[in-house]
């Protein structure tokens, strides 16, 4: 086990290193000249060239990589481009930061709330009850999330006064203000996600009450509850998890459309900033960090598999 | 005696397609303390719904339409599921078929054992693991303690069965319920699983419905046996009066359709004619009337009473008087012969020093030169196969029987070795392998739905090989005389070939497979357990249908089954395996009688004869075959020997010992002195279970 694990964070830093490389890569295929574009059109030869050697621009691809890597192992991660040329470690960080608030509030509304539908939904397979479910989850999913976010803004913020309209953040915030501001986005994700991971639940629960352990479970004259949440769950929950770990990701990362309908600066939104600006080592710095996130969200979802299943913790 | 479990009356109906149709019709039957009373029936008679219904287990789209159900006089009918909840785990309990997928696979033996425990006699967790470990050591398993610990998945099918034995038995219940408890396992195991049967429902003064399609162990364990056919009691009585004279011309097919050992070889097996009926197309009269020899227009039109005979026995049939009397019998038509084309002198297969291994080395193992795990399946064997005849190869599962078989087909290519087919040598790989080469050496497989496309009619997969593998191209005209030609081969009529795989039953299926087969004249056809999904009627069929291709296509088989008795009513010469080597090899007859390689003697023992005059053979192996990743020393068979002389067995690998006419055998003991022990002192060996 200890051996697994240790194998699986090896391969979580080889998917780093070649992360990087095609991050660093991909970014080298911008199109047009970076220091004029950024510079614009007056910019002399003599201000374009000393912008490229402050950013290394003429170093050789290799060295270029190189440098960068270093950097950003050592923790630091460039200057960004834009105008003052702020570091973009600490602007990186507190957006990562905002973004983790997210996930955590979509995670604590999402994760019980699609599980109790899903395995609703499986006990009363093919029911009016299951089929309620199905079409309410199924439907919301449908929904694009600028959609079910502007409504949701319209219904609690505009007419019922509940939580702000956007989800300003700022420095001196205080638990309660961080609950109310992040409410509505979350439930606009916990909406999207909410499909997904009831259905797998569902699947995950109907498939296992087929299995003969379940009628073992039963003829030793067990309760239903006990049937339920002690045989039945411990297995049928293990696919669940890597359906969440997956959303973690997508969470942190992802999230571009709903910080924009509420104005939340998260790290899809600065994705979305450092791509119009063509500000690459802030670009860089985003994607890296959000796939670190997924990689390292995947990590934990495969061990805790692992763990919470003696098929493979014991092999 | 006052009755344990009585049921009266008993229907139960299943909904299918939104109406309920019945599957159990009228069922009544007593089951007396320490009684162990059979269940018997071929797939969809009703016999595992019968089981399960008796101890108030519905599945959820059956009920019980009506009709009583006492358990010690209370009717269990009237209960609700809360109520027999109380019940269940107490004094119902079940042993199931398939012992991996019937217990958790998240939690430990020790805590799936204790639960019933804690629940029924409100024991504390402490209390309820020390019982665990005690009934673990009562069925015989070696380290309680340790097993107590362990997970489902981490425990051999044998020791998996045990652990829902002792689970079954913790609270001492009334009634055990076992529902085809041994299909899953080698007949080794299943002969020692049966022993300890026996002695625990004597032990614990409990009664057992035993529920098996196998009449074998049928005969062996049960006191009492119901023969079920479409939900309805055939026949019932005391074991020995069934099997010495059936009355019902159901259970005498059923009997005659067994091949056995001491019967010539030249007899035909009776065969069923037939399919049994779908639920929704119950017969008016007697439901067994569409294949029974013996109906008359009597039989069709009226159904018949379940009728006393007087003797503690009941039989459903108009005519149970004349064949008691003798005047009437199925057994009639069994009387043909086979025509038995004996072997010619060439050899069609000759197979030399073929080696297969499994598995890798890691990286690790490879940067330090180390040996893999490997697994080394087949260890430098070597067979002959004569044209027109069959080798019969037989072994415990893990013995690498199917893997030498798939080396020859080369759908595993063979590491080392070569293979000759009529004098030519072939290669070991597929890709390498000529169409002619193809076509001369089919596979047949034990589950015909992993070979039949489910989307081609019969007609298209047996096209396929006429066109892809003969010689010549064919005209639509010849195709299609050639299908017909090969269903008529397996005595199915010409309008299968528009035929679906689903439309077809697993017989039918089989037969198809086997038409396949022998589509373009093969030279030798491997069958790797080719009946053991089939129930016996059906088995006999197909056994007579091989003995019958044999005769007139001139072809040989390889066939593989853990079935000796299969084996034996078809093949000329038997090999033996255990673990990648023969250990013995000879005429079918010589095999079976002394001098046998005492694993060889061991396998015999263990079948399950179905005759209860007649008790199975006394020894039995010790735990399970190793792991072919740590093949023992010497003798591979030393560990588990009940023979083993010595020191000598561990050390040295034995020599083979020729006991004439080619039967030979490779043990460190003499013939003369195998022949003497064999004879004189049956081998009388405690059951354990140390793996
Ligand atoms: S009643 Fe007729 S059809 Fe039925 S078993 Fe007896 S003889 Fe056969
Ligand atoms: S060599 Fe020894 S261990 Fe092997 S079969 Fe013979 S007696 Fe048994």
């Amino acid at each position: 086990m200890l051996q697994y694990i240790v194998r699986r964070i090896l391969l979580l830093f080889v998917t780093m290193l070649l992360t990087s490389i095609i991050v660093f890569a991909l970014t080298q295929f911008i199109p047009g000249d970076i220091a004029r574009l950024l510079l614009g059109r007056e910019a002399s030869e003599q201000a374009l060239e000393n912008f490229r050697d402050q950013f290394g621009l003429n170093d050789p691809l290799p060295q270029q990589y190189i440098n960068w890597l270093t950097g950003f192992v050592t923790g630091d991660w460039g200057t960004s481009f834009s105008s003052g040329n702020p570091a973009v470690r600490p602007l990186v960080l507190e957006r990562l930061g905002n973004s983790l608030r997210l996930t955590l509030m979509t995670l604590i509304i999402s994760i019980p709330l699609s599980i109790v539908l899903g395995i609703i939904a499986a006990l009363r397979e093919n029911t009016w009850v299951d089929s309620a479910i199905s079409l309410i989850s199924l439907s919301v999913v449908g929904l694009p999330e600028f959609v079910t976010g502007l409504v949701l803004i319209n219904v609690f913020a505009l007419q019922l006064g509940w939580f702000p309209a956007t989800a300003l953040v700022s420095s001196d915030h205080q638990l309660g203000d961080w609950l109310r501001i992040l409410f509505l986005p979350a439930v606009t994700a916990t909406l999207v996600l909410l499909g997904y991971v009831s259905r797998m639940t569902r699947a995950g629960v109907i498939d296992e009450l087929k299995k003969p352990y379940v009628r073992t479970a039963v003829l030793k004259g067990l309760p239903r509850r006990q049937v339920i949440f002690k045989h039945v769950l411990r297995n049928a929950l293990l696919p669940t998890i890597t359906v969440i770990a997956l959303s973690v990701g997508w969470l942190i990362g992802g999230l571009v459309v709903i910080e924009n309908v509420f104005n939340y600066s998260g790290l899809g939104a600065l994705l979305v900033e450092s791509v119009k600006q063509k500000n690459i080592p802030l670009l860089q710095a985003v994607v890296m960090i959000t796939i670190f996130f997924y990689a390292l969200a995947n990590l934990i979802a495969d061990v805790l598999y692992a763990v919470l299943n003696p098929r493979i913790r014991l092999t | 005696m006052s009755a344990v479990i009585q049921a009266n009356n008993l229907n139960v109906e299943y909904r299918l397609n939104k109406v309920w149709v019945n599957a159990i019709n009228e069922v009544s039957l007593t089951i007396n303390p320490l009684e162990i009373h059979g269940l018997v029936g071929e797939s969809g008679s009703g016999k595992t719904t019968l089981a399960l219904s008796l101890m108030r287990y519905m599945a959820g789209n059956a009920r019980i339409a009506s009709g009583e159900i006492l358990l010690d006089g209370d009717d269990l009918v009237r209960k609700t599921e809360v109520e027999m909840r109380k019940i269940w785990g107490r004094h119902l309990n079940l042993v199931p078929q398939d012992p991996l997928a019937s217990l958790n696979p998240s939690y430990t033996i020790g805590d799936q054992i204790a639960e019933i425990t804690q629940l029924h006699e409100g024991l504390s967790r402490a209390e309820a693991w020390k019982r665990a470990v005690e009934m673990l050591a009562s069925v015989k398993i070696a380290d309680p303690e340790a097993v107590a610990r362990r997970y489902p998945h981490q425990l051999s099918g044998g020791m998996q069965q045990r652990v829902t034995i002792a689970m079954a038995l913790s609270t001492q219940p009334r009634l055990l319920v076992l529902d085809e408890p041994t299909t899953a396992l080698d007949v080794t195991t299943q002969a020692v699983i049966l022993d300890l049967f026996r002695e625990l429902i004597r032990d614990n003064h409990a009664a057992a419905i035993y529920v098996s399609h196998d009449l074998g162990t049928v005969a062996q364990l049960c006191d009492h046996v119901t023969v079920l056919y479409a939900g309805e009691v055939m026949e019932s009585a005391p074991v020995d009066d069934l099997f010495a004279q059936p009355l019902h011309p159901y259970t005498a097919g059923l009997l005659a359709s067994l091949p056995r050992p001491t019967q010539n070889v030249e007899t035909r097996l009776y065969a069923i004619k037939g399919v049994a009926p779908s639920l929704t197309e119950r017969p008016k009269g007697c439901v067994f009337a569409p294949r029974c020899p013996l109906a008359t227009q009597k039989c069709f039109d009226e159904k018949p009473a379940l009728e006393n005979t007087g003797t503690g026995r009941t039989v459903k049939c108009h005519y149970w008087r004349d064949i008691a009397a003798g005047k009437l019998s199925v057994q009639a038509e069994s009387q043909e012969t086979t025509i038995n084309a004996a072997p010619r002198e060439g050899y069609v297969l000759n197979a030399r020093d073929i080696n297969k291994r499994f598995g890798e080395r890691s990286i690790l193992q490879r940067i330090t030169g180390r040996e893999g795990d490997y697994v080394h399946a087949v260890d430098n064997i070597s067979i002959r196969i004569r044209e027109r005849s069959t080798l019969g190869l037989v072994g415990e599962s893990g013995s690498g029987k199917t893997t030498l078989a798939r080396c020859i087909v080369a759908l595993d290519a063979a590491d080392s070795g070569e293979i000759e087919l009529g004098g030519i040598q072939i290669s070991n790989k597929l890709e390498e392998r000529t169409k002619d080469t193809l076509k001369n050496l089919p596979m047949v497989f034990q589950n015909p739905n992993d070979t039949l496309n489910p989307y081609q009619t019969v007609g298209q997969a047996l096209e396929r090989p006429l066109r892809t593998l003969s010689g010549e191209p064919m005209s639509r005209e010849q195709i299609r005389q050639r299908v017909a030609e090969l269903l008529q081969a397996v005595r199915l009529t010409p309008e299968y070939s528009n035929r679906y795989p689903s439309e077809l039953s697993g017989g039918e299926k089989q037969r198809i497979a086997i038409a396949r087969a022998f589509a373009a004249d093969p030279a030798l056809v491997v069958a790797d357990e080719p009946t053991s999904s089939l129930d016996v009627s059906v088995q006999a069929v197909i056994l007579n249908l091989l003995k019958d291709l044999r005769a007139e296509k001139g072809a040989s088989y390889l066939l593989i089954s853990h079935d000796l008795d299969v084996v034996s009513y078809l093949a000329d010469w038997i090999a033996v395996m255990y673990l990648g080597e023969i250990v013995e090899e000879g005429d079918t007859q010589d095999v079976y009688n002394a001098p046998s390689h005492p694993y060889t003697e061991a396998l015999i023992s263990a079948i399950p004869v179905p005759d209860p005059s007649q008790k199975q053979g006394h020894i039995r192996l010790e735990g399970e075959i190793p792991s072919a990743r740590h093949i023992p020393s010497g003798c591979r068979f030393h560990t588990r020997c009940p023979r083993k002389i010595g020191k000598i067995c561990e050390e040295q690998a034995p020599p083979w010992r020729d006991a004439g006419d080619g039967h030979s055998i490779r043990c460190h003991i003499p013939i003369d002195e195998l022949i003497a022990l064999q004879t004189t002192q049956p081998f009388n060996n405690p059951l354990s279970a140390q793996e």
